[in-house]
This record gives structure tokens, C-alpha cells and sequence, in this order.
């Protein structure tokens, strides 16, 4: 299990890669990657993540340990990046490896639904009109139930 | 005890973190305290149900207590993924 929070860019296929390559009883391997959208109306400039130190480390790997505890998983990977992040930007990713994959499909859905609203971290869309933080939605909580 | 604000909740305080002495017994004691200093901090906690709580970097609640607590953090919902 690995968890890492870093402002630094991260080789999405060297990762997977390198996570694929752990344990030959694992027949299934669950990637998904977050990029940075840009606005319906195609003004972003910059995407600003910020976090807490210390406790969106702690929070990652508790949602991680949790996963591993409710599905038979080999391995999970969790990258979240913070600071400034442009249009097409990879934001963060999530793997699971698994005997099968069901369970590291529903790992990587648990990992996904918790980390959006349980890891401290809180984007600010710049636009060439302003900036604005982006609010939590409510279907990101509803989703929580029905695990 | 340390206190933390992220995000728009730090905006508003104008600060990222500060140290306070206090007897506040809860968080919701600690909320009072702090908004009664200056319009920033009542304005940064008039709603909060817009507001989450973390004791010792676990999230929390306002009516928890804050005996043993070295660091307490608000911020605004979440948005990581």
C-alpha cells in the first residue's frame, strides 16, 4: 500500500507499471486517474489545490487501509497532488490490485467516493474573471451511503 | 493550542493558523470565543453548518470537547478527487 501527496507531476503509465509488476496472483489491476477539467465556458487558468499537511496524509491512508480491509485486495495506490494545476493536468490516482476484479472495481469506486469528501483537500478555480473556490456537492456525500 | 483555517475559512480569518489561549471546554466554546473577538472571525463562523471540524487531525464535531487537544483546524466541506 502506498499513499502519496506531492505538488509534483506523476508518470501515470510508469506508475501503473510499476504497480502491475507486484504480485502475480492479482489477475486484476484497477487504475483511475483525476484530470483537471476545464470550465463549461473554457476560461480556467489555473487550478489551485490546497491541503492540510499531516492530516491528508493520515486521512489517505485510513480510506486506503479501510479499503483493504473490506475487499481481498493485493495492493492499493492512492497519488493526490496539491499547489497549482493547469487545464488537462493530472490531479491524482487511485489503483487496486486484485485476485479478481470485482473487488478492485468496488475498491477503486470506495477509494474514489471517500477520498472527494473525507481527504482535506479543497480546490480554487482561476478564471480571467476571478476565482472562486469550488463547493462540495451534495451527491459527493450521498454517495458515501451507499457503502 | 494551535488553530488552523484552510481554504475560504482562511480568506476570510486572514490567516492560515495561530496560537490561542483558552479554557473553551468545546468546540462550539472555542467558536463563541473567536467570534466575539473581531467581525472576521463572527462572519468566517456565522454558518456553521458550512463548516467542518478537525481535532488533532481527525474530523470532528462542534459540540466535541477539546480536553488534550493541541490542534484544532476549520475549513469548508472537502473537495479532493
Amino acid at each position: 500500500m502506498r499513499v502519496a501527496v506531492q505538488e509534483e507531476a506523476f508518470d501515470l503509465g510508469a506508475e501503473a507499471n510499476a504497480f502491475a509488476a507486484g504480485d502475480d496472483a492479482n489477475g486484476a489491476i484497477v487504475t483511475f486517474t483525476g484530470v483537471v477539467r476545464d470550465l463549461a465556458s473554457g476560461d480556467l487558468d489555473v487550478m489551485e489545490i490546497e491541503h492540510y499537511p499531516g492530516m491528508t496524509e493520515r486521512a489517505l491512508t485510513k480510506i486506503a487501509q479501510e479499503a483493504k480491509d473490506r475487499w481481498s485486495l493485493g495492493d492499493v495506490l492512492v497519488i493526490h497532488r496539491h499547489g497549482r494545476l493547469a487545464a488537462g493536468d493530472r490531479i491524482m490516482m487511485v489503483a487496486t490490485a486484485a485476485p479478481h476484479r470485482k473487488d478492485a472495481f468496488e475498491a477503486a469506486e470506495y477509494l474514489m467516493d471517500y477520498l472527494k469528501s473525507r481527504a482535506p483537500f479543497w480546490k480554487k478555480e482561476v478564471t480571467n474573471t476571478g476565482a472562486e473556490w469550488v463547493a462540495a456537492k451534495d451527491e459527493d456525500e450521498d454517495a458515501l451511503t451507499r457503502w | 493550542m494551535d488553530v488552523l483555517y484552510f481554504a475560504w475559512v482562511r480568506e476570510r480569518i486572514g490567516l492560515p493558523k495561530e496560537k490561542v489561549d483558552t479554557q473553551a471546554a468545546t468546540v462550539n466554546d472555542l467558536v463563541a470565543e473567536l467570534s466575539a473577538r473581531e467581525d472576521r472571525y463572527a462572519a468566517a463562523f456565522s454558518d456553521l453548518s458550512a463548516l467542518r471540524v478537525a481535532l488533532d487531525q481527525e474530523l470532528s464535531d462542534f459540540d466535541a470537547s477539546l480536553i488534550g487537544v493541541r490542534e484544532v483546524a476549520f475549513f469548508p466541506p472537502m473537495t479532493g478527487g
